[in-house]
């Protein structure tokens, strides 16, 4: 356990960074203990993850010192860092996908011996913390739980003192999350410090034992989590009141309006997923959710869904009884079906491109903003400038360029785009994906109050959290199959996380000690 | 006289191959490492003209050898101080390389045309170069062909064995990756990229010195592009690259005794390896084997790290 009287083993004194205008960090001070659990609280945006590359050594500081076992040090390089004895956990992995797990940790590590005796101390230490590896499978085989514990097993190796974890659990199951749980508190008894990137307050609350939280790239609050709230800890993250959500009081109704039946796909890209025999309902004023951990044929599902691959057979997607699976994207969008695609930025919009020309991707034949194949550039202006309204998008009006607006506000100009189209069914995928609560918020009660009006909507997410709010039943889509509907307000989180896959891999009583939700 | 003649053209096939294999085996180094580098071709012109020109002013074949991997590699530092250093567009930068390379070895061959250089010496192994029929086409080449084999084993051995092959395929597949465990990417590159240029330098001294001992303007004729194709051919992996060499120079040659048999115009069978290649990158990129045909991740996309 940590202890507040030894010498902290890092200090943080003034750090300051920024991106020509931008200032990601901003006098930033705190330090963490032996063997402490430090949470680093904070939204999007807040600048956590600039904080944590400045630490390993990634990028540097404009100003500010760092203290390492009360020794001033300047971290140069990520080598350096590990030097000290700083091991990373990457958000987005570092890996290489054609490489083995082997040859992917060689590449992470320092001095690394030869690789024989470096797969057998693999073998070891995925042993001693319950991270079972191969480490002869190249990484595009591994579910996203175990490449995770790839990068794990690779700081490990290194005898770090010190483990930066970024936003670990967001792509795991909540079985795996139990699993890590575990792993990080036996590090911690070790001795190891740990700071724990997220914005999961629940999360923190149960594994932390400090909380900074920042905003804005400053710090606003020191906290203990275990005697905060999750709701006080929302608010000095977030620094504003939660809205509370209104649910909606629409009713559904028996007679479905979307029919997706035995709907299989074999994929063509080389690290997909083949659908296989896909069924749903959703009935009108329904919000139905599709679970999973990412690339279990989310992204061909919801490619098969908008018309983006075209199917053979016409019936395996029905619109109001009307068979539409063998019509393109446009043709769909012209009988109802509306859709929101994952990325946001270069799939659902073009960048370059002004707002006003961004309605004209999707909204161009149902809001008639084009006739007999030219541009009613005024049209697509003040539909533009609706949606901006209507959705309180910040932007600077209908000519500013997509790529100038945050994360946030671009998503809620384009499921705002779609929403105002009043369609029949909308297929949405991963509508919060990265974006501040106030934007999340927004959408949630926009799809809210589209489902009131009468229309059948599909969310894919793998933020089960968010699934858990905005949906009234749900399905888990693993490995190209889906489970049949559970009703939202009737599941189990253990229920729901065994059909995510939590299943395979280590059967733990790690699993079950976790309470999530 | 059967055996001999089978002896003759697979010697043929086998000088006819060398050229590519060089180049091939280069390129493959260099989009391993992410980069694109399309001015083959004229890395390929540099290396013969300047290969030809130092054993013609020397008299040594060996010192025009070694020239011309300089000359190959010189002309890939402009393209890597171009694209690395000073991020310009690698596709462009590329193609004006080989445009660039086809007029300056023009330039400076100019006083060469029509001279001779002896060729390069045929180097027999003892014992292995009297075996009937394998051993005069195996074992009685010159060095450079040795060398060219030889080189693609070590890129194998290298790209799979290897730290710092582990390191440039890493590189390769993912650079913000690799930038974050702190491996130095653009020297990876920059490395990477100038081997390709010696390694296509010494595939046009071998044309130049050794399969028609002669300086002719634009003499590559086009086998700095086949050599490109072949990369792909081979999706990235040398020993297969290898292989598409020799199948490439296999057509190459049988073509030439087909003229005699058929009468076609001359013109079709100059055209048949060329389609060959075509057809066989169409048959690879669309049949099922389109899944395991996995370039680097990274190929072509230019990296600046953030500061």
């Amino acid at each position: 356990m940590h202890d507040e009287r030894q010498t902290p083993r890092l200090v943080l004194r003034n750090i300051s960074k920024r991106f020509q205008s931008v200032i990601a960090n901003d006098q930033i001070g705190f330090s963490v203990g032996p063997g402490q659990v430090h949470a680093l609280l904070g939204e999007n945006g807040a600048g956590k993850s600039t904080l944590v590359k400045i630490i390993y050594g990634v990028l540097q500081a404009d100003e500010g010192k760092i203290q390492w076992n009360g020794r001033d040090e300047v971290i140069t390089s990520p080598h350096r860092a590990r030097e000290l004895g700083i091991g990373m956990v990457f958000q987005h992995f570092s890996l290489f996908e054609a490489m083995t797990v082997l040859e992917n940790i060689a590449l992470g590590i320092d001095n690394a011996p030869d690789l024989k005796e470096l797969a057998d101390r693999i073998v070891s230490v995925s042993r001693k913390y319950g991270l079972p590896l191969d480490p002869s499978r190249e990484i595009h085989t591994l579910s996203v739980g175990e490449r995770q514990r790839v990068e794990i097993v690779r700081c490990l190796l290194q005898n770090p003192k010190l483990l930066i974890m970024d936003e670990p659990t967001s792509v795991l199951t909540p079985q795996e999350v139990g699993r890590l749980f575990v792993t990080l508190r036996q590090l911690s008894d070790e001795g190891c410090s740990i700071l724990y990137i997220s914005h999961k307050l629940q999360e923190i609350k149960e594994l932390c034992h400090h909380a900074t939280v920042l905003r804005g790239g400053r710090v606003v609050g020191q906290c203990d989590p275990a005697v905060e709230t999750a709701r006080s800890m929302a608010q000095l993250m977030i620094g504003a009141e939660l809205k509370q959500l209104v649910r909606r009081a629409g009713t559904i109704t028996q007679e479905p309006r979307l029919i997706v039946s035995n709907l299989t796909l074999p994929t063509d890209h080389p690290f997909g997923v083949n659908l296989k025999g896909i069924s749903f309902e959703v009935g009108a004023g329904e919000i139905f959710g599709i679970a999973g951990v990412a690339g279990n044929g989310q992204n061909e599902l919801t490619e098969a869904l908008a018309g983006e691959v075209v199917l053979r057979s016409p019936s395996t997607i029905r619109l109001d009884g009307k068979p539409i699976a063998q019509m393109n994207a446009e043709k769909r969008r012209m009988n109802g079906l509306c859709s929101v695609p994952e990325e946001r930025a270069g799939h659902a919009s073009v960048p370059e491109m002004t707002l006003a020309e961004n309605t004209l991707l999707t909204a161009r034949n149902r809001m008639g903003l084009a006739h007999q194949g030219f541009i009613q550039l005024r049209e697509a202006r003040s539909f533009a400038e609706r949606i901006i309204e209507e959705f309180s998008v910040k932007a600077s009006g209908p000519t500013a360029t997509a790529a100038t607006l945050s994360g946030g506000n671009l998503q809620k100009f384009i499921v705002g785009r779609e929403v105002l189209q009043s369609p029949e069914v909308l297929i949405i995928s991963q509508p919060t994906w990265g974006v501040d609560a106030a934007a999340a918020a927004a959408i949630h009660q926009a799809l809210f109050k589209l489902a009131q009006s009468g229309t059948a909507i599909v969310v894919v997410s793998q933020d089960l959290d968010e699934l858990l709010v905005v949906s009234d039943r749900l399905a888990v889509i693993n490995r190209g199959t889906l489970s049949p509907a559970l009703s939202t307000a009737e599941a189990s989180i253990d229920q729901i996380g065994m059909l995510m896959g939590g299943v395979h891999g280590l059967e733990g009583d790690a699993g079950s000690s976790h309470n999530a939700g | 006289m059967i055996s001999e003649s089978i002896v003759n053209i697979s010697a043929a096939v086998i000088s006819a191959s060398t050229p590519l294999l060089f180049a091939a085996t280069g390129e493959l180094v260099v989009e391993r490492s992410g980069v694109l580098n399309l001015g083959v071709e004229g890395m390929m012109l540099m290396g013969a003209v300047t290969g030809f020109a130092v054993a013609v002013s020397t008299g040594n074949p060996m010192l025009g050898i070694l020239a011309a991997a300089v000359a190959g590699a010189a002309l890939a530092l402009v393209f890597a101080a171009l694209t690395l250093t000073l991020m310009a567009n690698q596709v462009a930068t590329g193609l004006a390389l080989t445009i660039f390379g086809i007029g300056l070895s023009a330039l400076l061959g100019s006083g060469f045309v029509g001279q001779t250089v002896p060729a390069l010496p045929k180097l027999a192994l003892p014992g292995l170069s009297s075996l009937p029929v394998v051993g005069p086409v195996l074992f009685g080449q010159d060095g450079l062909v040795y060398l060219s084999v030889a080189l693609t084993a070590a890129t194998a051995w290298f790209l799979k064995r290897t730290r710092p092959g582990m390191m440039l395929r890493a590189v390769g597949e993912s650079a913000e990756s690799a930038h974050s465990l702190g491996l130095p990417v653009i020297r990876i590159r920059y490395l990477a990229t100038l081997f390709g240029g010696a390694a296509a330098g010494l595939g046009g001294a071998f044309l130049s010195l050794s399969y028609t001992p002669m300086w002719m303007e634009g003499m590559t004729s086009g086998r700095g592009w086949i050599a490109l194709a072949l990369v792909v051919f081979g999706s990235w992996r040398p020993w297969r690259v290898l292989a598409g060499a020799y199948l490439f120079g296999g057509v190459t040659i049988l073509q030439l005794h087909a003229q005699g048999i058929f009468s076609l115009p001359a013109q079709v069978f100059s055209m048949l390896p060329y389609l060959a290649t075509i057809a066989v990158l169409t048959i690879i990129s669309a049949g099922p084997w389109r899944g395991r045909l996995t370039a680097p991740a990274a190929l072509g996309k230019p990296f600046r790290p953030s500061v």
